[in-house]
This record gives structure tokens, C-alpha cells and sequence, in this order.
């Protein structure tokens, strides 16, 4: 206890590092960002996120000088970046494709940004050398990129970015090259190595699972546009669109219209089916047209029907994924509706308790399902 | 066995079209100038047994090769032809890289006309194309009339038959060796390295120096290899271009075979051109076996 929880994006008086302002990129007719306005902090860990094409490279090549905005202006401490060349600006990008210069073995990558500054050798080395140690590449320092392994690769293009001791770093998909088990491991560093230089990290990638786990606000992008923007728990829990609570983790999307009902709405979505209830916080006019979403793992599933809930809807069980630690059952309720439910495996899968075809009961909270308007 | 087969086809192609037809030539270079036809002897003779043999490899010795360290002719033009070929070389990667590079960073949809229009040339005889720069470099040509048309001179300039008209020929001649192999190494390099670089503090001209010059230098040497040993032994281009100012070996070596018709000198001037040549093919497959491994 007695931390203060990192959190600037909530102060008022916090100063942003990065303010885009009314910032749009179009190629041609095609427009990539359009007219976003946002903040990014000092220290902040900032994920973009989306499918591939949403403008979330594009925002990051404004950033580092490769793009210019077609209208608006970026800020970088204050001060508009338009104006000052890739080379000038205190904003290292690592590449996707890591970009080592293969001629050159990993030190001379590392000392390759500080030999442009006029550094003293002694400085130079001083500063390689403390990058191999935070990326713990120091026995491979004489080596040259195509002698070592991809995830060894990663840290070097991750240590010669942080050389020069940016303001900003920019990852570009950092992670996709790397296999599944690597790419946890280097989250965690990353993070780690996010922490211990205090540097303001930017993140593009499509993995909402890396997004949520590195990032101190995650951006949710679509069509050039920033749809949500905020913590891994809020955008998780809260989102604000359809399209947020679909593309981040599993979800169960039933349209219905909502009528008020004490502290929250009743929702109905088919002819007959009891309606489903909602205490969750939004503003709706009666017989307006709403979204519930479901999280399978707030739906529990089980033989008789639960005591005390007012959700409670009975369906037959269609289909059943099993994931080792979890399984998810897609249940059919009335009128053909899909909804996904998820267990804890926490028996042996021979003492599992429902199977295909069993009419079941699913049940959740009266808080669990989330109300959105689009 | 079959791997035995598959290796003894080239080396028959090999010992056929090379290593007996060398054997052939350096026998001569070996042997003594004859009014006869063909003009040397001894010639080798089954007929006479093992004694023949004999008397016939005592017939052989290295005169030739003394010989030609006595007249400075030989070791002169052998000397002006390396220097004519290095600085031609130099030139051609002058001329070369910059075409190159502008091939390897046009947009897609042009670089095969391009590549095209390098290979081009080939279609025509080469013979033809020294000829037509005759018509362009004489002093009654088109590049003097185009000259003296803009007003850039008032006398014609003596360009054929000078070393400057050699150079233009070998340039012109060897330039479609020099770009593709700049070009396919240019072509493969990476265009986010450049990004990179310039991410890291570098101008877009400090970028080209330690990013791209570098990542090119096998096609840098490979090209200089490719124009450096042909140009060494060339004889059309000085014969045609050059006139009698230009001293090259190839020259020298044709005129021993045709107008003096010293087979056995001719012979012995072909065996040590051969030899000088042996280095730089050595340096040029070890670059390109380098080359390899690196991509590999």
C-alpha cells in the first residue's frame, strides 16, 4: 500500500509528452487517420491496437518522421514535430522487421545511433555496454545479426532503439516474429526493461493479449480512428462499442430493446424469451435498440435452475471447445441465439458434468452483462 | 556412382573445352618459330615411337618466355593494359552504380523495362556497336557536330585514336556487367535498414555511406571483376578505337599471331596474360562463394 497508482491520464494537471491534434493522414483518396485528438503520457506504456490496415502504423510513422500529417498537428513536449526531420527528433522506432544492419555485428548496431551524436569512444562503449547488460546480449556482442537466434535479434533492435536514451520509443509489432512461449517471456522484459529505463513506450500490434499485458492504456483502432482508449481492465470490462467488446477477448453480442427497470434495464431480444437484466450504468430512452454483451466466463452453466438469479435462460448445448484449463460451451437458448458459457476444468475431464446435446441452465449476475448503444 | 557421373560431366566439358585446348597452347609457347604450316616445330608425332617422344620434348624449352622479358614491349603493354583496365573499371563503377541505383529504387512497375534497356545492346553484334563509335567519336562525327552545333567548341576535338576513345568504348561495352550485379544486390537490400539508419541520427547522405555502400559491396565487386578481366585481354576495342597510341596486350598478341605470325611468342604472350589473369578470377569466385555462405 502507499503507492500511488500510475494514473496521469486521470490529472488534470499532467502534462501530456505526446498531444495529437486533429491529426488526419490520407495517401491519395484514402484517408488512414481521420481527425483523432489524444494524449499520451510520460512513462506510459501506450498500445495501439487493431486489425491490420486500421492506421495504427500510420500513427506510429507520424511519430517517428517516416509520415507527415495531411492536417492537424502533432506535439511532442509541447513543441510540433512536423517540421523536424526523422534524424533530429528524440524518438527511436524499433522495426518489425528489426532493421539490424546485417554488416555489422551486434555491438556496432548497438553504437551505431551514439556514433552519429560525436560521443566519445569511452562514452560509447560505456553506453553499449550497459545495453548489453540490460538486454543481456553481452556474450554475443561480437556476433553478427545472422548468427544469432530471432528472439536474441529482438533485443538487439531493442537495445540499439533505447541507446540513445529516446523520449520516446516506438515498437512496431515488436513481438511478432518471436514464437508463443518466447513472445510471453518478452512481454514480461519488455515491461521490465519499460520500467527500469522510464521511458515513454509506444506499441503497435494486432495481439490484444500482448496489448493487455504490456500496456498501460490500450487504444482500440478502427478504420484510421481510435474507437476506445484506456485501461487493459476498462476496455476489457467497459467498452464503450460493439466493436471494442468483440475484438478484445471472447464475447456473446445479443440485440434487444431496452426498457427501464429499477437501477438498470430489462433487455428483450426474442418473442416470449424473459427478458435480461442489466444494472450496468448507460443512457437509454425507452424501446431503444441495445447490445447486451457477455463475457462466457460471467455465464455459469448448470443442470437445475440457479436459486435467486434473475438471469437464468435454458438452452441445449451445441457444441463444446475444450482448452485444457477451460472449456466453452456454446449453449442454443430461444430463438437460436448462441451464447457462450466457460468453466474452470478444475475436475478431470472423465468427470465432466454436461455433454452435448443436455438442455442446461445458464445464469449470471444482474451486473455481469454490459448495455451498449452501438 | 551416380554422383561420380554427375561430377565427370562438367570436368569432361571442362578438360575438353579448356585444359586441352590450354595444353595446346602452352605446347606451342613452347616451341621454336618454323616457315612451315602449322609455323612452329617440333610437331607431335606418333609415328616416330617413344624416341620421337623423346626428341620431341627435348625439342621444347622456354625460350619464348626469356624472350620476352628482353623486348620492353611485352612487360609495357602488359603494364599499360592493367592500368587501362583499372581505370576503366573505376569509370564503368562510376557510371554503373548510379544506373543501378536508380534501377533498384524505381517503382516496380518500371524495373523490368529497364533491365531491358541495359541488356539491350546485346542484341547487336558487339563488333557493330565499336564500329558506330567510330561514326559518333571521329572528328567529322556526331558528337563533334553536335558540339560545334551548340556552340561548346569551335575546333573539333580529337577523341578516336586516343586513350579517351578507349575508355568510352570499354565503358559503353562493359557497363550491362557492372549495373546487374549492383542492381541484385541493391534490389535485395531491406528499404526499412534505411529507415533505421535514418532513425538513428543519419542524413539521408550518411545512410547511403553506411548502409547501402556497404550492403552492395559484394555487387560492387563483383561488377569490377566481371568489367576488370575481360578489359585486361581486350583487343577490339583499342584496335578500332584506340588507333596506334594505345598499347594493350591483347593487341600486341594479335599481331604477333597475324602480322608477324610468331605462333610460339603469341603463344607464350596468351600463357602469362593467362596467368594474370589466374589472381584476380581467384579473388572474384572467392567473393562470390563469400556471397553465398553469407546468404545461406
Amino acid at each position: 500500500m502507499g503507492q500511488t497508482v500510475f494514473e496521469p491520464w486521470n490529472d488534470p494537471d499532467a502534462k501530456p509528452l505526446i498531444q495529437f491534434k486533429g491529426v488526419t493522414k490520407r495517401f491519395g483518396d484514402f484517408t488512414a487517420i481521420d481527425n483523432q485528438t489524444f494524449d499520451i503520457y510520460e512513462r506510459e506504456f501506450f498500445a495501439l491496437l487493431g486489425p491490420s490496415g486500421c492506421g495504427k502504423t500510420t500513427m506510429m510513422r507520424m511519430l517517428a518522421g517516416f509520415e507527415a500529417p495531411t492536417e492537424g498537428t502533432i506535439l511532442l513536449g509541447g513543441q510540433d514535430i512536423a517540421p523536424i526531420p526523422p534524424n533530429k527528433r528524440a524518438v527511436n522506432m524499433m522495426f518489425q522487421s528489426y532493421a539490424l544492419f546485417p554488416h555489422l555485428s551486434v555491438w556496432d548496431n548497438i553504437a551505431f545511433g551514439l556514433k552519429r551524436d560525436r560521443m566519445s569512444k569511452d562514452a560509447i562503449a560505456a553506453r553499449v555496454e550497459e545495453m548489453l547488460k540490460l538486454t543481456r546480449l553481452t556474450q554475443f556482442a561480437r556476433r553478427k545479426p545472422h548468427q544469432i537466434s530471432g528472439g536474441q535479434r529482438q533485443r538487439v533492435a531493442l537495445a540499439r532503439s533505447l541507446a540513445k536514451a529516446p523520449k520516446l520509443l516506438l515498437l512496431d509489432e515488436p513481438l511478432g516474429a518471436l514464437d508463443a512461449k518466447l513472445r510471453q517471456a518478452t512481454q514480461f522484459e519488455l515491461m521490465d526493461i519499460q520500467e527500469k529505463t522510464g521511458t515513454t513506450f509506444v506499441i503497435v500490434t494486432h495481439d490484444q493479449e500482448e496489448a493487455m499485458t504490456v500496456a498501460s492504456r490500450v487504444a482500440v483502432m478502427d478504420n484510421g480512428r481510435i474507437v476506445q482508449a484506456d485501461t487493459p481492465a476498462r476496455i476489457y470490462e467497459n467498452p464503450t462499442t460493439t466493436y471494442v467488446a468483440d475484438f478484445i477477448g471472447d464475447v456473446t453480442i445479443v440485440t434487444g430493446r431496452a426498457t427501464r427497470s429499477g437501477e438498470g434495464y430489462e433487455v428483450r431480444y426474442a418473442e416470449g424469451a424473459a427478458p435480461i437484466y442489466s444494472a450496468f450504468d448507460i443512457d437509454l430512452a425507452e424501446g431503444d435498440t441495445c447490445h447486451i454483451a457477455l463475457r462466457p466466463e460471467k455465464v455459469a452453466i448448470s443442470a437445475e435452475r440457479p436459486e435467486g438469479r434473475r438471469n437464468a435462460v435454458q438452452g441445449k448445448i451445441i457444441d463444446i471447445a475444450y482448452l485444457g484449463n477451460l472449456s466453452t460451451y456454446h449453449v442454443e437458448i430461444a430463438g437460436g441465439r448462441m451464447v457462450k458459457a466457460q468453466t474452470a476444468n478444475t475436475r478431470r475431464l472423465s468427470r465432466r458434468d454436461f455433454t452435448w446435446e443436455d438442455t442446461v441452465w445458464l445464469s449470471w449476475t444482474d451486473t455481469a452483462a454490459v448495455l451498449l448503444r452501438e | 556412382m551416380r554422383r561420380l557421373a554427375l561430377i565427370a560431366l562438367p570436368y569432361a566439358w571442362l578438360l575438353a573445352l579448356f585444359l586441352v585446348p590450354f595444353g595446346i597452347v602452352l605446347k606451342i609457347s613452347l616451341s621454336d618459330i618454323a616457315l612451315a604450316i602449322p609455323p612452329y616445330t617440333p610437331t607431335l608425332d606418333f609415328s616416330g615411337g617413344w624416341a620421337g617422344l623423346k626428341s620431341f620434348v627435348s625439342q621444347l624449352d622456354f625460350e619464348n618466355f626469356v624472350f620476352l622479358t628482353t623486348d620492353d614491349l611485352y612487360w609495357k603493354a602488359y603494364l599499360s593494359s592493367l592500368q587501362i583496365a583499372v581505370i576503366a573499371t573505376f569509370l564503368t563503377l562510376l557510371v554503373g552504380y548510379p544506373i543501378a541505383y536508380g534501377m533498384a529504387n524505381a517503382p516496380d512497375h518500371w524495373r523490368a523495362t529497364l533491365m531491358m534497356l541495359v541488356i539491350l545492346p546485346f542484341w547487336t553484334s558487339f563488333l557493330i556497336r565499336v564500329y558506330s563509335w567510330m561514326g559518333i567519336l571521329s572528328t567529322e562525327g556526331y558528337l563533334n557536330q553536335l558540339l560545334l552545333w551548340a556552340g561548346l567548341i569551335s575546333e573539333p576535338l580529337t577523341i578516336l585514336n586516343t586513350p579517351v576513345a578507349v575508355y568510352i568504348g570499354i565503358v559503353y561495352t562493359y557497363l550491362p556487367f557492372m549495373i546487374l550485379p549492383i542492381y541484385s544486390a541493391l534490389e535485395r537490400m531491406d528499404g526499412s535498414l534505411l529507415e533505421a539508419a535514418e532513425d538513428l541520427g543519419c542524413s539521408r547522405l550518411t545512410a547511403f555511406w553506411l548502409v547501402t555502400v556497404p550492403l552492395s559491396k559484394n555487387g560492387i565487386v563483383a561488377g569490377c571483376f566481371l568489367v576488370f578481366i575481360p578489359t585486361i585481354g581486350e583487343f577490339v576495342i583499342p584496335s578500332l578505337l584506340g588507333g596506334s597510341q594505345t598499347l594493350m596486350i591483347g593487341k600486341v598478341l594479335w599481331e604477333e599471331f597475324f602480322n608477324n605470325r610468331d605462333w610460339p611468342v603469341a603463344s607464350a604472350v596468351a600463357v602469362v596474360l593467362l596467368l594474370i589473369l589466374i589472381v584476380p578470377i581467384i579473388l572474384f569466385q572467392r567473393n562470390q562463394q563469400k556471397q553465398q555462405e553469407a546468404e545461406g
